[in-house]
């Protein structure tokens, strides 16, 4: 059943079940994402997606619209807020985009360029983060990690069990490899799960520049680009 | 082996596992357990118990046993602050570390705990006796300073209670012998009385009354059939006690009509809001009353299976909890064909935590049920639709079935006609700080601040905590004559009292503290704002915040508000802004300092300067030592 909502004042038509970020894409209007993949359920971890529903701000990624749902995209203190989550995550981890294999196809990167987050307004951190390099294929580099959760709660063996964990809680939370359950997995799984990270967090070993800069994700259709046409992969 | 006997479960109770200690333990917890992953956390206390440290060789095997990696095993272990992965000596001391500890006397009993254990804090001693840590809020605020041993807990602590219990400890007494020396059982409530203080100062209308006939009200409630019970909940307009106020019934509508076979109860005994502690005094007076609220929540929404989750730091009182249970099951009340309605069947476990403040919130307390890390859930949807395992379950506050009680027993009107409009009946409020009579207070809702202070003898309180740090701090002078309702003052029931003696920058800055250590960790703005709130409200305390500083105040705590999953990081920034904006004094003095210096007020001097000294005597050290030799 199609309902009818606005976006900044826009009427649009979405589907039933459609969420805010649904309804802003048919709107045109963009809204940034991380966490968020287009193939799966919405994990709401990272909550740069900051748009108003009926007033209240919501994580457009999760929030359902209904019939005659007000939304709100452009508001400068929604933009602000995005700009800010964006800020956070460059100021708690160690994200030096020149010096990182990702750059050009890392999500991160391409949603601080369109989010006008060139210098965060929070105080870096610069923490001690440990690299995980013991794997035979998977090099974790947790420098890059924004925690979104998506490697801990989508990659999965052939026993359906997780790979990836996490340990600790607060600011101390890290992401763990389990690397008996890694070896078990195909080269395919392993390439999916690189492809997965919306950073440089997991990089496949042997294989960092096997894309040239110029000719990658972003380097061929900006991050809005690729939203707005509804691909958020 | 220390402590009581193992209870495995509500209904049973065995012996502690009598392998060798070279063997593992784990195979045995996972065959008592069904291989239930939602039993996690039970076998890693059952675990703890045994090794004083939960060791990998154990977790790996239950990993194993329950299909699953040693990874997904840490990944719950982990998350909970009672639970060590390392060894943390064969007793763990935690001292509670807060606010109202601190206006008591804590350096003091740490320094004790330090000298007379050899462990510093955050460590074990080189015996590897005792390990000694730090934890949050125990729910002792009127009996601080406090400290929990294994699972026992010693109140009111001196430095020279300190040298006494670590003293006999040393000299080979148990924890027990020392906490519990006439050898109380541990189901009895004379044992809990024996730990702690259960302080009712006003009784009211609903509470600490003569003992109700919980028989005659389950008797009389399961006759009728389950949508009219329901209705009567809602005719009471009873809201949820614990913070949030949702209406109660309409939970329970939502619950009972949510299309499904199975059905949960749950009863939150979290209580982990920094200053109160009303549940702990209401489950040591008065289980029978949150136990039968809970039976009458499963008739009225068809569940046949509850759980009571005790906060770990409550764990002396699961035996006595257990216990309670028995009872209740002996008159029929738990069980199968409850109060006489054949069909009715309903039981109750319990489920301890293992130390996590954000377990308090629903959808976190359920994932933590299943086993899990205490990640709040993303909502919709609400508990009410998907719960425990992706079943309807409700999820209420000890207080609030302990109402649903009262309100079965004395009628819905009885309880609408007190309190205001939109807030019927009382509160249990947890009372603590600078007043003569701390301890759980039951008021009307409607009551104001001024009258509260003047019922727990506070005349020269300057602020109140309201809802503990989740809640706001609040001006006395100026915010006084406000009422404690949903409409008005709203309050979770932590009702910590501060006179003019008291740096409430400092309080803030604790509560930041603690919001810090207790998030989650998985969404962004609690995650990472929280520590530059923390950094903020540092400056401001110590007069060297700069004006960026106090301008960045509002717009973080707006963006925490604004995005975070759940509501810890929604409610994490009040105690600053809060602070700052009821007490525009000490805003103003800030400002006013943050002009006053020639170096930018955030630059800390003697920080920087810090290594300098050390750095120079080092090095005129190490020429001496040269010249010597």
């Amino acid at each position: 059943m199609s309902i009818t909502v606005t976006v900044d004042g826009v009427p649009v038509t979405v589907e039933e079940g459609a969420t805010v970020a649904d309804a802003a894409t048919a709107a045109g209007a963009y809204v940034p994402t991380l966490c968020f993949h287009e193939d799966h359920p919405a994990l709401g971890t990272c909550r740069v997606c900051a748009a108003r529903l009926d007033g209240r701000v919501v994580a457009a990624c999760s929030a359902e619209v209904h019939d005659g749902a007000e939304v709100e995209v452009a508001a400068d203190d929604l933009a602000t807020m995005r700009r800010q989550v964006v800020g956070l995550l460059f100021a708690e981890g160690n994200h030096v985009c020149p010096s990182c294999e990702k750059s050009g196809r890392c999500d991160l990167q391409a949603v601080a360029a369109e989010t006008g987050m060139l210098t965060s307004e929070f105080p870096y951190r610069y923490p001690g983060r440990e690299t995980d390099p013991g794997d035979a294929r998977i090099w974790l580099a947790r420098d890059r990690c924004i925690l979104c959760q998506r490697c801990v709660d989508l990659v999965r063996d052939d026993e359906g069990r997780p790979v990836f964990t996490l340990t600790g809680r607060g600011p101390d939370t890290r992401v763990e490899l389990d690397h008996a359950t890694a070896a078990g997995l195909s080269d395919e799984q392993v390439a999916a799960a690189v492809d997965l990270c919306p950073v440089g967090a997991i990089l496949r070993k042997g294989v960092g520049y096997d894309e040239p800069i110029g000719a990658r994700r972003f380097d061929v259709a900006s991050v809005r680009e690729r939203a707005l046409r509804g691909e958020r992969r | 082996m220390d402590g009581p006997s193992t209870t495995f479960s509500a209904s049973s109770t065995a012996s502690p596992p009598t392998s060798p200690p070279t063997s593992l333990v784990a195979p045995r917890l996972l065959a008592v357990h069904g291989h239930d992953r939602s039993r996690l956390l039970d076998m890693l206390w059952e675990l703890q118990r045994r090794h004083g440290h939960l060791p990998e060789a154990e977790l790996a095997a239950l990993a194993d046993g329950l299909g699953t990696t040693l990874g997904d095993v840490r990944q719950t272990a982990s998350f909970y602050h009672l639970f060590h992965l390392r060894p943390a000596g064969r007793h763990r001391l935690y001292l509670a570390d807060t606010v109202l500890a601190r206006m008591h006397g804590y350096d003091h009993v740490l320094a004790a705990l330090e000298r007379e254990t050899g462990a510093t804090l955050g460590g074990v001693d080189p015996t590897g006796t005792f390990g000694l840590f730090s934890t949050p809020c125990i729910g002792l605020s009127d009996q601080e300073p406090a400290l929990l041993v294994d699972d026992l807990v010693f109140a009111r602590l001196t430095p020279d209670r300190v040298a006494d219990v670590i003293g006999r400890i040393r000299a080979g007494a148990a924890p027990r012998e020392v906490a519990n020396p006439d050898g109380i059982p541990t189901h009895l409530r004379e044992y809990v009385d024996a730990l702690v203080e259960t302080n009712v100062r006003t009784h009211g209308p609903v509470f600490f009354r003569p003992r109700t006939d919980v028989a005659a009200v389950i008797r009389e409630a399961v006759a009728l059939p389950p949508e009219k019970l329901r209705e009567r909940v809602s005719l009471s307009g009873l809201r949820g006690r614990g913070g949030a106020g949702f209406d109660t019934g309409l939970k329970w509508r939502l619950c009972a009509t949510a299309p499904a076979e199975t059905r949960y109860v749950v009863c939150n005994a979290d209580e982990g809001e920094p200053g109160t502690f009303k549940d702990r005094v209401l489950l040591t007076r008065q289980p029978e009353l949150a136990i039968a609220g809970m039976v009458l929540a499963a008739y009225a929404v068809g569940a046949r299976h509850g759980i009571l989750y005790l906060r770990g730091e409550y764990a002396y009182l699961r035996h006595y909890l257990a216990h309670q249970l028995h009872l209740m099951r002996e008159q029929g009340l738990l069980g199968r064909d409850i109060g006489g309605r054949t069909g009715f069947d309903f039981d109750v476990r319990i489920q301890l935590g293992a130390g996590s403040y954000v377990c308090g919130e629903e959808s976190a307390l359920l994932e933590s049920c299943e086993g899990k890390r205490g990640n709040p859930r993303l909502k919709p949807p609400f508990p009410a639709q998907v719960g425990f395992l992706g079943h309807p379950t409700i999820v209420d506050n000890v207080e609030t079935f302990a109402v649903v009680t009262r309100v079965l027993e004395e009628g819905p009107e009885w309880f609408s006609r007190m309190g205001t409009e939109d807030s019927a009946g009382t509160r249990l409020l947890s009372v603590a700080g600078d007043c003569d009579l701390p301890g759980v207070h039951e008021v009307a809702w409607g009551t104001s601040l001024h009258d509260v202070l003047t019922l727990v003898d506070a005349p020269d309180a300057y602020a109140v905590q309201v809802s503990g740090p989740a809640g706001g701090c609040v001006s006395v002078a100026r915010n006084g004559h406000r009422r404690l309702s949903y409409e008005d003052l709203g309050c979770n029931g932590a009702f910590t009292v501060f006179d003019s003696s008291r740096d409430l920058l400092e309080v803030a800055r604790e509560h930041l503290r603690f919001f810090v250590g207790e998030s989650c960790g998985i969404c962004v703005p609690c995650r990472a704002g929280n520590p530059a709130l923390l950094d903020l409200a540092t400056r401001i305390g110590e007069g060297r915040a700069d004006a960026s500083d106090l301008a960045h105040v509002e717009s973080w705590a707006a963006l925490l508000r604004g995005t975070s999953r759940c509501g810890l990081g929604v409610s994490s920034s009040r105690p600053l802004t809060t602070t700052l904006s009821d007490f525009p004094e000490l805003a103003r003095a800030a400002a006013a300092r943050s002009g006053e210096q020639g170096l930018l007020a955030s630059f800390d001097e003697q920080a920087a300067v810090a290594a300098y000294g050390p750095a120079a005597e080092r090095l005129v050290a190490a020429r001496e030592e040269g010249a010597g030799s």
